[in-house]
């Protein structure tokens, strides 16, 4: 059987729901271990047992959470000497690619990106990697060894498999030189009130609002849907609204029931984020829009105007 | 405070992609300096205005990349490094971050800046690299940055507000848009930037050797693709549609 390490993301002490999901894809690739750093790796050893992980390598030392990808690349490329895993699969995540790409460059080997599934083939391992939109995948054979896989956010679902992994501590020492993008405050500026990634449904907006002074009312529409919010890239790089709110290929990727994109043209780099959504709905001036190709409703209209309308429409049915 | 940025010249993201026939992206199509770097340029010029000191633009692509790099310097940067070479095409993240690591280090740099992901890839995996390769910390996301003596401040944009993360320079930094605004060649910039040295070498000359590639593509397939749908021009009727369509994905 393959040796396949998954790095355990832990945000604010708690596992990342892509790990889960990652871990329990795992199975069917092989063994799976994982490794947990920082506070709480002990309780999420736990919860990755239950998603498959036969072992999870832990260290709770602070140091993981204090200090940016140096001190967790220490502790992995540690690992990889001593278990020489077959594979190391990573989330398509912020903070995981910044270990991801550090280890790689260590190891000396290659990565894929970006993937979307991966399967055993022959001995060694296959990643699907979407491009173009998402409208293309591209089989890829790793070539390295271990083969390193970065996959995105929501390609699998978490499931149970019953197990409870052997917690192993991970003893490594952290080079002195390696505590140096040190976290020295944390600042929280906006609660979320309906989880982007988990909203059943999704109102996003683009270019063709305007103006920032417009994004209100999509608020009170998702609102009055119990969503949450999203923005394309164009209007995150604009300064309209935060990074967290961004859906496309590095900001979120979401696949809720309705997915209502209002004044967004459907560039590649947001389509890949949204496009397995249940149902999408597409307000947009220009009918010829790529966003139209794909909607399962396309209406060619002033957003200002229908968006409100719609608000209205919405509260009184569920009023009423 | 000498500064080194990486630029690179991408398919100009305002135009309609095409594929080739075998399922590559076209890269005939107009290019230019990819937009996140230009942000890059612009947080460069910004720091050397209040600190002092140089900024070195570094490119790897084809010759026509220069133009990448010609548009930097006619927003100020002071000279430009363009790593050209045949045997570098269709190069891998990690054999990019050695190529411009090896071109990097001949700089000598006390910081470098990075844009957060590129325009084309779009999988941000060269700078963690980068960082590695050249044995200096990342400050990656970063919407603020301060520099006091040799102490780099950011501001590292999370999913609910921001890290403050500092580090002793050497460091690599990664830019959002949100960094700053870039700034207009002015036409004195334009005409000073013809002037300006855009050095070209070759991997042999940096030393770096080609590495195996991390991946062969055994194949391009369609991804399922989504049904077009209805589209309707709205002649006051949209929203009732629209509520129609809310209601049988039983979401109100």
């Amino acid at each position: 059987m393959a040796a396949i390490l998954v790095y355990a993301e832990l945000a604010g002490g708690k596992v990342a729901s892509t790990s889960l999901e990652i871990v329990s894809k795992a199975r069917d690739l092989g063994d799976v271990y994982a490794v947990a750093l920082g506070t709480g790796a002990k309780a999420a050893a736990a919860t990755l047992g239950k998603h498959g992980a036969k072992a999870v390598h832990v260290n709770e030392d602070k140091v993981f959470d204090d200090y940016v990808a140096e001190p967790a690349t220490d502790a992995v490329a540690a690992l990889v000497e001593k278990e020489k895993p077959d594979a190391i699969l990573f989330g398509f995540t912020p903070d995981s690619r910044e270990v991801a790409g550090r280890l790689a460059a260590r190891l000396g080997v290659g990565l894929i990106a970006n993937a979307a599934d991966i399967a055993a083939r022959d001995g060694g391992f296959e990643a699907r990697v979407p491009y173009f939109g998402g409208a293309k995948l591209a089989t890829m054979k790793a070539n390295s060894k271990p083969a390193i896989v970065l996959l995105r956010p929501k390609s699998f679902e978490a499931t149970e498999a019953g197990g409870a992994a052997e917690v192993k501590q991970l003893d490594v020492a952290v080079a002195e030189g390696s505590k140096r993008a040190h976290i020295t405050e944390r600042v929280a500026e906006a609660s979320e009130k309906v989880k982007l990634e988990d909203a059943r449904v999704v109102v996003s907006g683009g270019r063709g609002l305007g103006g920032p002074q417009n994004f209100p009312m999509l608020e009170d529409l998702a609102n009055a849907l119990g969503g949450a919010v999203g923005a394309s890239r164009a209007v995150v790089d604009a300064g309209w609204v935060p990074y967290s709110m961004q859906v496309g290929q590095t900001g979120k990727s979401v696949r809720p029931g309705v997915y209502i994109a209002v004044g967004i043209s459907g560039a590649m780099q947001h389509t890949v984020g949204m496009k397995t959504s249940k149902v999408i709905i597409a307000i947009n001036k220009d009918a010829e829009a790529p966003i139209m190709k794909m909607a399962d409703l396309g209406v060619v209209g002033d957003a200002l105007k229908i968006v409100p309308a719609l608000t209205e429409a919405v509260k009184k049915k569920k009023n009423g | 405070m000498k500064i080194v940025v990486t630029v690179k010249q991408v398919p100009d993201p305002n135009s309609n992609l095409t594929l080739e026939a075998d399922n590559s992206i076209s890269r005939d199509k107009e290019v230019v300096l990819d937009p996140g770097d230009e942000c890059g340029v612009e947080e460069g010029l910004q720091l050397k205005e209040a600190h002092g000191g140089e900024v070195v633009l570094v490119s790897m692509g084809p010759e026509r990349a220069k133009d990448a790099i010609r548009k930097g310097l006619s927003m100020g940067a002071d000279r430009g490094v363009l790593v050209s070479d045949a045997s570098l095409a269709g190069a891998d993240a990690l054999l990019t971050a050695k190529v411009l690591a090896a071109a990097i280090k001949q700089e000598n740099p006390d910081l470098v800046i990075c844009g957060t992901e590129s325009y084309d890839g779009s999988t941000g995996m060269v700078p963690p690299m980068l960082a590695e390769l050249l044995g200096v910390p990342q400050l990656t996301f970063a919407k603020k940055v301060e520099v006091d003596g040799s102490t780099i401040k950011v501001h590292r944009q999370t999913a609910d507000g921001y890290l403050v993360v500092e580090a002793a320079t050497p460091a690599l930094i990664t830019v959002t848009a949100a960094i700053a605004e870039p700034r207009y060649a002015s036409l004195k910039g334009i005409m000073a930037a013809r002037s300006k040295e855009i050095k070209q070498v070759t991997a042999a000359d940096l030393g770096v050797e080609k590495s195996e590639p991390a991946e062969t593509i055994a194949g391009v397939a369609d991804a399922e693709a989504r049904k077009a749908g209805e589209v309707i021009e709205d002649d006051g009727s949209a929203v009732d549609k629209i509520v129609q369509v809310l209601a049988a994905a039983k979401v109100i």
